[in-house]
């Protein structure tokens, strides 16, 4: 099923099939990155469908995904490629001690003995993957300018190997959810995507998607609360997946109506820190109370 | 593989050089945007439909604006610069455009200002524009208007008794337009009302620089917040990995025998890899302190929310705040952890001495030496915020001098603006010989020049 994301509204549509409603930026920034072969630099507050994006596109082009978490401390040896020691070890002692060095060093630093990582399997594969480096704003610096060499030259230099330069071109995705600001170097490699909380309308598409047996007055009251809440004073605000969350446990719950009652019992689902549950317990109660009155 | 550069295909003449423009006019904005760049813009816009315009600007967004404060500066510097063109065709060409003239006197006013907060709530983008067009001729007296585009805006505003509130309420009350809709209500206006100058006077004005209170991000106190977290988690990354730069990226020296030997046991009791000892990383311990007086009350809302940002990062944090003596705040910050209550604790029982009011520097130093001066080490870094305004009292200079003896680092963050320094009873050029640096620091933006400039700094030679 390789699609391909030949226009924008192919990428839209390619998307919504893969189960994610892409607004017009995404859709065009996805078409573009699949087009030029540019990797995208997907920013944006947690929760919003950063990492779904790269899944979603996987899925939408039939490719396979390859997924690099980063974090503090990550290095090439995770990253990229690491010898196999042991198997290195087992063919020294196998191989009889008449056996030149030459023949032996020859040997051991072959693919076999090379135990590849995400980003020397994303390149290496036959068929394109959709390659995903998740919270690149985690790792160090130093990993960054690593990246570069894989990132606009799609190669991996190994010194006793050579060069290994990719079969075919990766979809790559770089998320970063700003907790630092990223090389400027890095930047000038990629495309740039914001991703914002959705409007109203939007999320209701989306958590309908995901909740299809929710009764339509009650997924568009969730979404609204939701709204509601995003914009207090939060740690941390609700996310889409939350919301989705929500809306299958109201399904679970049979709940037909969201009331102060309703909210009081599912509200840990949206809200995951002691001091956000007070706020909206105070705000929100009030809200619906009003709201009912108006209604 | 895209080859690089060329221009796209069927573009019309002239249309890279207007791009070079574009690309030079971002670079004005500071905005960097070098040769890579615009060679991607290229590529994406053979790819792309450049005349659906939504495409045309999410395409050269994508490739040109790489952050958010980016992108928001994008977006004003796009529209100025079409705009501009098409006028500066127009003048060039000597068209101009049929205009409603004298429409004021035939239109019911009141009718007119339904129909305007009508399409201000719910119309196109294009009634929207209309609509603008029409409140000019019919309020703006063309020809007699005061001559500032801004003023007019205002005075069109006013008469149409054009009030904004938040989304969500305006849904409820019909009177009033929804603040995001009536921005750019006011846009419209003032694009229509700068066409029509153009038109009159048959010049075209120099371009301005975007100012700062338009580049800003739109935001409320609650982002603010948010940015001042992330900043400080910057600050916090920066300070953790700063001997390890220092130190270059070499492992700690030290080989763990237990763990090396038990790794060999992997590879037949050949020690391939060593193993080392984890390298203690460097806890730096702050000391912060935050003038909460009067005169920088405004300014104190944005220290304290620094400061609660630090506790949440920052586990060796000691705070203290300060109007006329000093009051440690440490354990309110380890307690309470949303930021409202943190400053109403602060405000009503944090057992700040406040009788005057008044700041007393002077004082404050000698208390602080009293009671902490003991703690503090090579390794400690004291941060001070405050305006330096001793309200006449003396500043203890000795005492400052002999705190930032004893700690490792001084940095002093103002929340006035550098020209203000040392004029009525600020005493800042007092202070500042003992610190490691002093900065002006009232928007995130400068906090986190701030950031930048204490984590690049090395600590002085002890």
């Amino acid at each position: 099923m390789a699609a391909e994301l030949n226009s924008v509204d192919a990428a839209r549509d390619g998307l919504a099939a893969a189960s994610y409603l892409a607004d017009e930026p995404t859709a065009l920034v996805s078409f573009l990155a699949f087009k030029l072969a540019k990797p995208v630099l997907v920013e944006g507050p947690a929760g919003v469908g950063k990492t779904e994006l790269a899944k979603a596109l996987a899925r939408a082009t039939g490719r396979r995904l390859i997924r690099l978490q980063c974090y503090e401390g990550l290095d090439e040896a995770k990253a990229l490629y690491e010898w196999n020691y042991r198997k290195q070890l087992l063919r020294i002692q196998a191989e009889a001690s008449d056996a030149g060095w030459e023949r032996v060093q020859d040997d051991i630093f072959g693919e076999e003995f090379l135990l590849s990582r995400p980003l020397l399997q994303a390149i290496a594969e036959d068929e394109p993957v959709v390659l995903l480096i998740d919270e690149i704003d985690k790792a160090d610096q130093e990993f960054e300018a690593m990246l570069l060499e894989v990132l606009s030259d799609f190669q991996i230099s190994i010194p006793e190997l050579g060069v290994v330069e990719a079969q075919s071109r990766p979809l790559a995705l770089l998320t970063s959810n700003n907790s630092r600001e990223l090389t400027e170097a890095l930047k000038r490699r990629c495309l740039y995507l914001w991703l914002d909380y959705p409007d109203v309308e939007r999320e209701l598409e989306i958590v309908r998607m995901h909740a299809p047996e929710l009764d339509a007055q009650v997924a568009r009251k969730l979404v609204e609360v939701i709204h509601m809440v995003r914009g207090l004073d939060l740690k941390k605000p609700p996310s889409i997946a939350e919301s989705i969350d929500w809306a299958r446990a109201l399904m679970l719950l049979g709940a037909d109506e969201i009331d102060e009652s309703v909210l009081q019992r599912t509200m840990s689902i949206i809200v995951k820190h002691r001091a956000d549950l007070d706020v909206v317990a105070e705000r929100a109660g009030v809200k619906l109370q009003q709201g009912r009155l108006a209604g | 593989m895209p080859e690089a550069g060329g221009f796209p295909a069927g573009g019309p003449p002239g249309f890279a050089a207007r791009m070079l423009e574009l690309a030079d006019e971002l670079r004005r904005e500071d905005m960097k945007v070098g040769t890579s760049e615009l060679l991607d813009a290229f590529a994406a816009l053979r790819e792309v439909p450049w005349t659906d315009e939504e495409d045309f600007r999410e395409a050269l967004a994508a490739t040109l604006a790489k952050s958010q404060e980016d992108r928001r500066t994008f977006e004003l510097v796009f529209d100025r610069f079409f705009f501009r063109s098409v006028e500066r065709e127009a003048v060039q060409r000597g068209l101009s455009e049929e205009r409603f003239q004298g429409a004021g006197d035939r239109l019911d006013l009141d009718d007119l200002r339904e129909r305007i907060r009508a399409a201000i709530r719910g119309g196109s983008d294009g009634e929207m524009r209309d609509m603008a067009r029409l409140a000019i001729a019919a309020f703006g007296r063309q020809g007699e208007g005061s001559g500032v585009i801004g003023v007019d805006v205002q005075r069109i505003r006013r008469t149409l008794d054009l009030r904004a509130t938040s989304e969500a309420e305006a849904a409820a009350d019909l009177g009033s337009v929804p603040r995001e809709r009536l921005r750019e209500f006011e846009r419209d206006l003032r694009r229509e009302l700068e066409r029509a100058l153009i038109e009159r006077t048959r010049s075209f004005p120099p371009s301005r620089p975007l100012r700062d209170f338009e580049r800003a991000l739109p935001s409320g106190p609650l982002q603010d917040l948010a940015a001042v977290h992330r900043v400080v988690a910057q600050l916090k990354r920066r300070l953790a990995s700063q001997g390890a730069e220092q130190r270059g990226r070499r492992r700690s020296a030290v080989v763990d025998v237990r763990r090396t030997m038990r790794a060999s046991l992997e590879t037949g009791g050949v020690p391939l890899r060593l193993k080392h000892r984890p390298r203690r990383p460097r806890r730096p311990e702050l000391y912060v302190l935050c003038d909460v007086s009067t005169s920088v009350t405004s300014a104190s809302v944005f220290f304290l929310s620094v400061l609660h940002a630090l506790h949440d990062s920052f586990r060796k944090l000691r705070s203290f705040v300060f109007v006329e003596r000093i009051s440690e705040v440490t354990d309110v910050f380890e307690r309470e952890s949303s930021f409202a209550a943190v400053s109403r604790a602060i405000a009503t029982d944090a057992g700040v001495a406040d009788v005057s009011g008044y700041t007393d520097y002077g004082r404050v130093w000698l208390e602080f030496l009293e009671q902490v001066a003991d703690d503090l080490h090579p390794r400690s870094t004291v941060i001070v915020l405050g305006d330096a305004r001793t309200n006449g009292r003396e500043p203890y200079s000795r005492a400052f001098a002999a705190l930032a003896e004893r700690a490792g680092r001084t940095f002093w963050i103002n929340p006035e603006p550098k020209l203000y320094w040392n004029y009525g009873d600020s005493v800042m050029s007092v202070y500042e010989p003992f610190c490691d640096g002093v900065f002006e620091c009232w928007t995130t933006k400068q906090l986190e020049g701030f950031v930048r400039a204490v984590t690049e700094s090395r600590p002085r030679a002890a």
